[in-house]
């Protein structure tokens, strides 16, 4: 296999691209515009290479944190040392991920190629993944692999207009549109309700709110499409009072019914509570976590932690903020967590 | 009666063998599933591609999964194996007996179902 | 390019069914290696008797030693395999996802190694 993994993929996948192309000709006779079937080939080939080169790196039969990586290098350009400088790992063990991920592309013949259509649903969902990974991974304080993968959910959305990839880039965006109001100038995390929405990012909103509604009146979107009608609700409130709780709740009903997941729970109970009332999302979080689940999760706690603080029970909501802070990794949130319990 | 024998050795270890012995080992290979012919042991046989290559497919509630690697992390990996036919168990074990890979690695065998 | 698709069940299961499960699951597995033999897939396929039945066998210093047991104790046990003949990984993978098995075990897909003459 050649040093660069793009030329080969590419190389290998241009010639069977050409010989459809050629195929497709044969079955439409007549005359041709040569200069109209040059632009043609270039453009088939263009949006055929990157499509293809996106599914083959988001392959699910690769180790995920490999398609990431190749994501990264092999579609957005990062060279290794940025790429492990991201994932807090080594130059070496990440080229060596990749080179395994390329043997595995050899010898298990992966193939070079864009799905089948009843295949599509399957391996967009393993794309759309990565993509939102390589966002997470810039949430806090990577911005440009947060715009990398903006980016990216755009390249896809261009070449591939499916629901739920339009989806995922107006989640993006809606929470892209915020970040300069979600940490102090000293990196502690401000939530929601005290962030200065003044400051938010309008025209990237207003592109969020156009492709959610694109996504919705279209047929089979998913829960990325649901989780960025709730970001896009959030975005267009003029403050946390004013926000729409009752359709935000509803939203989470339809999201946990398609993807049952005890971390949607928590953020339907979050939403209740301001809907209902602290009580009746403390309940919610209480029967969550007596099934077990989420005992570990920092955010579970925190959140019960901060409607104990709105009903002013202290006692109860200092050893709720001591434990979240106990299983709190990240330093932004560590940092709120500290100034919750100060201030109690 | 049929035998699967199924051959488990270190993947890991044939980056140290030295090319001599690996040539020495494919030798020995050919010459005993010709032998295994002649005596009309012989079934069928393959080489597996190695575990980096492997994937694993579970189908949970109609939606279809999909990892890298195999189904089990072990020491040694499976490799390879023979479909034989044996008068039994004992002569089904002689002849695994005889699989290059015995001396370094291990040999499953089992009776082959129906 | 051919594949080795390696089963992996829970035996126990097969074990403890009743007769008709057994026979509902057999004839699943008949009609699917039918399918595969008529669209070509199919290359061989074997099932195994429980690993109870197994020996592993090793020879060292030139003495041979047979132990009962499997290779490796596992939750869900290999129970047989089909050999295929796929286009590539993701035709393997569309094969290996209508074995019966996948549906409560385990599928491996394993490319097989073409050896060259010595």
């Amino acid at each position: 296999m050649p040093a660069s993994p793009r030329s080969w993929l590419i190389s290998t996948g241009r010639f069977r691209a050409i010989d459809r192309l050629r195929k497709r000709r044969r079955e439409v006779p007549g005359e041709h515009d040569i200069a109209q079937e040059t632009t043609d080939i270039e453009n088939y080939d263009v949006v055929d290479d990157r499509l293809r080169l996106i599914f083959t790196c988001c392959h699910p039969a690769l180790n995920p944190d490999a398609q990431v990586a190749m994501t990264l290098r092999e579609i957005c350009g990062l060279t290794t040392e940025q790429v492990a400088a991201a994932f807090l790992t080594t130059a070496p063990t990440l080229a060596q991920r990749i080179v395994r991920a390329k043997t595995k592309i050899r010898d298990a013949k992966i193939p070079y190629e864009i799905p089948e259509r009843g295949d599509l649903p399957e391996r967009l969902a393993s794309v759309l993944h990565v993509i939102y990974l390589v966002f997470n991974q810039g949430y806090f304080s990577r911005a440009d692999l947060a715009t990398e993968a903006i980016r990216l959910g755009g390249l896809l959305v261009n070449l591939l207009p499916e629901p739920e990839a339009v989806g995922l880039l107006a989640l993006m965006l809606l929470h892209d549109a915020r970040r300069t109001t979600r940490t102090t100038p000293g990196g502690e995390l401000i939530p929601l309700e005290e962030q200065d929405r003044s400051q938010w990012n309008e025209p990237q909103i207003k592109e969020g709110v156009r492709l959610v509604e694109r996504a919705l009146t279209s047929r089979g979107f998913g829960p990325y499409t649901l989780q960025a009608a709730i970001a896009a609700l959030h975005a267009e409130a003029p403050s946390s009072q004013a926000t729409d709780w009752a359709q935000i709740v509803g939203l989470y009903d339809v999201l946990l019914r398609a993807n049952p997941s005890a971390v949607i729970e928590l953020n339907r109970a979050a939403a209740l509570a301001m809907r209902d009332g602290p009580e009746h999302g403390l309940t919610l979080i209480d029967a969550i976590l007596a099934r077990g689940e989420l005992r570990e999760y920092h955010l579970a706690h925190a959140a019960r932690a901060d409607l104990f603080r709105r009903l002013g029970r202290k006692a109860e909501a200092r050893s709720a903020y001591e434990r979240a802070l106990a299983l709190a990794v990240e330093d932004p949130e560590r940092r709120l967590l500290e100034r919750r319990l100060r201030e109690l | 009666m049929k035998y699967l024998c199924l051959v488990y050795q270190e993947e890991k270890q044939e980056g140290n063998v030295p090319p001599g012995q690996i040539e020495q080992a494919k030798r020995d290979y050919w010459a005993f599933t010709e032998d295994i012919k002649k005596s009309g042991h012989y079934v069928g046989s393959n080489g597996l591609k190695h575990t980096d290559a492997a994937t694993t497919v579970r189908v949970r509630n109609g939606k279809l999964s999909t990892t890298d690697g195999p189904f089990a992390e072990t020491k040694e990996q499976l490799g390879g194996y023979f479909l034989i036919e044996a008068k039994d168990l004992n002569d089904a074990i002689q002849v695994a007996a005889r699989i290059p890979s015995a001396k370094w690695g291990s040999i499953e065998v089992r009776p082959i179902w129906g | 390019m051919k594949y080795l698709c390696l089963i992996y069940e829970d035996e126990k299961a097969w074990q403890t069914m009743s007769e008709a499960d057994m026979q509902k699951g057999m004839a699943e597995y008949n009609a699917f290696t039918e399918s595969i033999k008529k669209n070509g897939n199919y290359v061989g396929g074997e099932a195994l008797q429980p690993t109870k039945t197994a020996k592993a066998v090793r020879v060292r210093n030139g003495k041979l030693s047979a132990t009962d047991g499997p290779y490796v104790e596992t939750k869900e046990q290999l129970g047989g395999y089909y050999l295929i003949t796929a286009k590539d990984l993701n035709d393997a993978v569309q094969v290996a996802s209508r074995i019966p098995g996948a549906k409560h075990g385990t599928i491996e897909v394993r490319p097989i190694m073409e050896f060259d003459q010595p």
